[in-house]
């Protein structure tokens, strides 16, 4: 399937000759599986197993409390306090679900920065890259309507706010605002749809899982090297690679266990530490809450929507330009999209011939940068937005864009990249050996072991 | 000492930023509260102590809505015999769903609803209010004593100054803790009751007993959450162990052929 020549399945049996004349599922599923995979794949490559892992959790955990929870504005934090008290392990159900939402995003952060550093977004594979930025954006809206079901302040001052966007749509932004939520106002209507919508998403997102996996099966994974495997001759290929069974599926498994690990001591011990206080109280459209903050997730993208103030240049200019048609609620919806789209287009962005970001030492730096002000500015979108946290948010957003459109771009014409290895199975010899040296260096000599 | 000195330090920091939004801007006294830490658990006199403050001293004004009173004998609350419940459930009034008469509460129904409009409502208060923040909004204090719900609801019991003001005909109270005026007068006041237990009734020693029953009644079920995370995170540690061990018999072989090149 990827295009590495590897074996087959040769169905043996008469039985299993009947079923592959018919549907060649079994074939289809052994070739997913035995797919060739880079030996040299480091722990940064084990994101993509947590997250399905985090999709078929939500999913699960997300049908037993769909069980028990009622979508309805007068019931629903009733409801979900029920499951808190009366259902047997609903609490447990329900932090792993909340957490679990958390859990997602964290791997799927990682897991995009992973492909951004090591050039997994470059050719051939922008179609996996653009799959996977509309998987990204379908958990955004699953989440911002999961979030509201609990239907505590948050959730519903959360909803008024990001719906209220919309509403900042030139001419046909108000008449939107109301179709999106079935009424003038957060209500009822909102709430039944946000939940029909909220158990209908993850199933797409499964469907777009599957095409994302198909395609970077098409192509084969890339390495830390961006190195492509051999693909002359079965042997060639298997100096560069490994079957995904058993080699990557145990080794996946294992960092998967250490991430349940951790994220089971979150919900075990502090199952509200990354939540808002503020969600215990039952939604009251009669009174605002100070401070209207997403949850941690979105922080950046709403620091971006935040940045832009009807005194900053860009702003006044983008005013008049449009004859006063894109005011500043209205810019920094704009920007929020657009930040993501940049995202969607680092494929074209990037000019770099050298793929993998270990071998670029401009960009390495930049790349940093980049991940120290995502980091900035999620702390920066929890905190109130005044003073000098708007002037850091601006700066935080300029860098997002500037990264993406002028950076990017440029680094490809300027910087003198290193040479890659050859190939793949040279930079896996290399750390192997070099990982053995290491040891001799440091601490203690290992007792020496007979050639095995 | 050094953890509160950290604590006023941290709090003197998080005035500078104002950090969540649940957040309070007054001081709150880091309480040592039983079920702290990994282990700590429920202490069951401290939970009836907590009520016994809850019915005499909150429940004229504010309810607990999202309670049933059933679960006062569930285990790890506060234990009380099923016929105390009854009992204490006899004292309330409920309206019945099905003739719509007043009629005694029993135990298979909730607590009532607050009785004044302006009284919020009890249940989940202690996980409703952060009384850790900070520093600079970095969630730090608060990864390191907890979110601090019921170190507020205790803090705010007894930073009354006596101060009061009226204002539209309103009469607030200050309050150090609620960092300004607020609608509640005092509720607490030096031996208003006697504990059935003996223990000393201080505004101190009340104001930390009601606020580890809101705890319970907001986290019923902490205890069988923090069991559930022990025993996991040992299941998974040893699962993770295997783990290692296989992978690292699965790929030595192929590791020791690379190092033969």
């Amino acid at each position: 399937m990827s295009g590495i020549p590897h074996d087959h399945y040769e169905p043996s049996s008469r039985g299993e000759k009947w079923l592959h004349q018919r549907l060649p599922i079994v074939g289809l599923l052994y070739d997913t599986i035995m797919i060739p995979t880079p030996k040299n794949l480091n722990w940064m490559w084990i994101w993509g197993v947590v997250l399905v892992f985090c999709l078929v959790l939500q999913i699960v955990t997300g049908i037993v409390l769909a069980m028990h929870y009622t979508p309805h504005v007068d019931q629903a934090f009733a409801s979900v306090e029920h499951i808190m008290r009366n259902v047997n392990g609903g609490h447990m159900m329900r932090y792993i679900h909340q957490n679990g939402a958390m859990l997602f995003f964290a791997a799927v952060y990682l897991h995009m920065f992973r492909s951004m550093y090591y050039g997994s977004y470059k050719t051939p594979r922008e179609v996996t890259w653009i799959i996977g930025i509309l998987i990204y954006l379908l958990m955004m809206a699953t989440a911002f309507m999961g979030y509201v079901l609990p239907w505590g302040q948050m959730s519903f001052w959360g909803a008024t706010v990001i719906t209220g966007l919309f509403g900042a749509i030139p001419g046909i932004g108000e008449g939107l605002q109301m179709w999106i939520l079935g009424g003038p106002a957060v209500d009822n209507a909102a709430l039944n749809r946000f939940f029909s919508l909220h158990y209908l998403l993850p199933f797409i997102i499964l469907g777009l899982v599957i095409v994302h996996i198909w395609a970077f099966h098409t192509t084969g994974n890339n390495n830390p090297t961006g190195v492509e495997v051999r693909r002359e001759s079965r042997q060639e290929a298997e100096k560069d690679t490994l079957p995904f069974w058993p080699y990557f599926v145990i080794k996946d498994l294992f960092a998967l266990v250490v991430v349940i690990l951790v994220f089971w001591l979150i919900v075990g011990f502090m199952p509200n530490y990354l939540g808002h206080p503020e969600n215990y109280q039952e939604a009251d459209p009669l009174v605002t809450p100070a401070h209207i903050v997403p949850e941690w997730y979105f922080l950046p993208f709403y620091a971006i929507l935040r940045a832009f103030t009807s005194d900053v240049p860009i702003v006044i200019f983008a005013n008049w330009i449009s004859f006063g048609l894109i005011d500043a609620t209205f810019f920094g919806v704009l920007a929020m999209f657009g930040s993501i789209f940049v995202w969607a287009l680092m494929p074209w962005l990037d000019t770099s011939s050298v793929r993998s970001g270990r071998y670029r030492p401009w960009f390495k730096i930049f790349f940093w940068v980049f991940i120290v002000n995502f980091v900035i500015l999620t702390w920066v979108g929890a905190m109130p937005a005044e003073g000098i946290y708007t002037t850091i948010a601006l700066l935080g957003t300029t860098y997002w864009f500037v990264y993406f459109l002028i950076i990017l771009p440029l680094l490809g014409i300027f910087e003198t990249p290193q040479t890659p290895p050859e190939t793949i199975e040279e930079d896996f010899v290399a750390h192997v050996n070099a990982s053995g040296k290491s040891d001799d260096g440091k601490g203690p000599k290992p007792e020496p072991v007979p050639a095995e | 000492m050094l953890k509160k000195l950290a604590l006023s330090t941290a709090l003197a920091l998080s005035v500078a930023a104002p950090g969540h939004a649940a957040g309070v801007s007054g001081e709150v006294i880091n309480f040592d509260f039983s079920w702290q830490g990994p282990f700590g658990s429920y202490d069951r006199q401290q939970l009836q102590r907590g009520l016994q403050v809850y019915t005499e001293a909150c429940a004229a004004c504010h309810g607990l809505r999202y309670v049933p009173i059933r679960t006062l004998s569930d285990p790890n609350g506060p234990e009380l015999p099923e016929d105390q419940v009854r009992e204490y459930a006899s004292q309330f009034q409920v309206r019945d769903e099905e003739t719509g008469d007043m009629r005694d509460a029993e135990p298979n129904d909730h607590f009532p609803r607050s009785q004044l409009e302006e009284a919020p409502d009890l249940s989940l208060m202690a996980k409703a209010r952060a009384g850790f923040s900070g520093p600079y909004g970095l969630g730090i204090n608060q990864f390191l004593y907890g979110t601090g719900g019921p170190e507020y609801i205790a803090s705010l019991l007894v930073s009354y100054t006596g101060e009061s003001d009226t204002q539209a005909g309103v009469t607030l109270y200050e309050n150090e803790a609620y960092g300004g005026y607020l609608n509640m007068a005092e509720p607490l006041s030096d031996g208003m009751l006697d504990y059935a237990d003996g223990t000393e009734a201080t505004k101190e020693q009340m104001a930390q007993d009601v606020a580890a029953f809101l705890m319970w009644t907001a986290e019923p079920k902490m205890m069988e959450r923090k069991q559930a995370g022990f025993t996991g995170a040992i299941f998974l540690t040893i699962l993770a162990v295997l783990l290692y061990l296989t992978n690292k018999r699965l790929w030595g072989p192929v590791k020791s052929r690379a190092k033969k090149d």
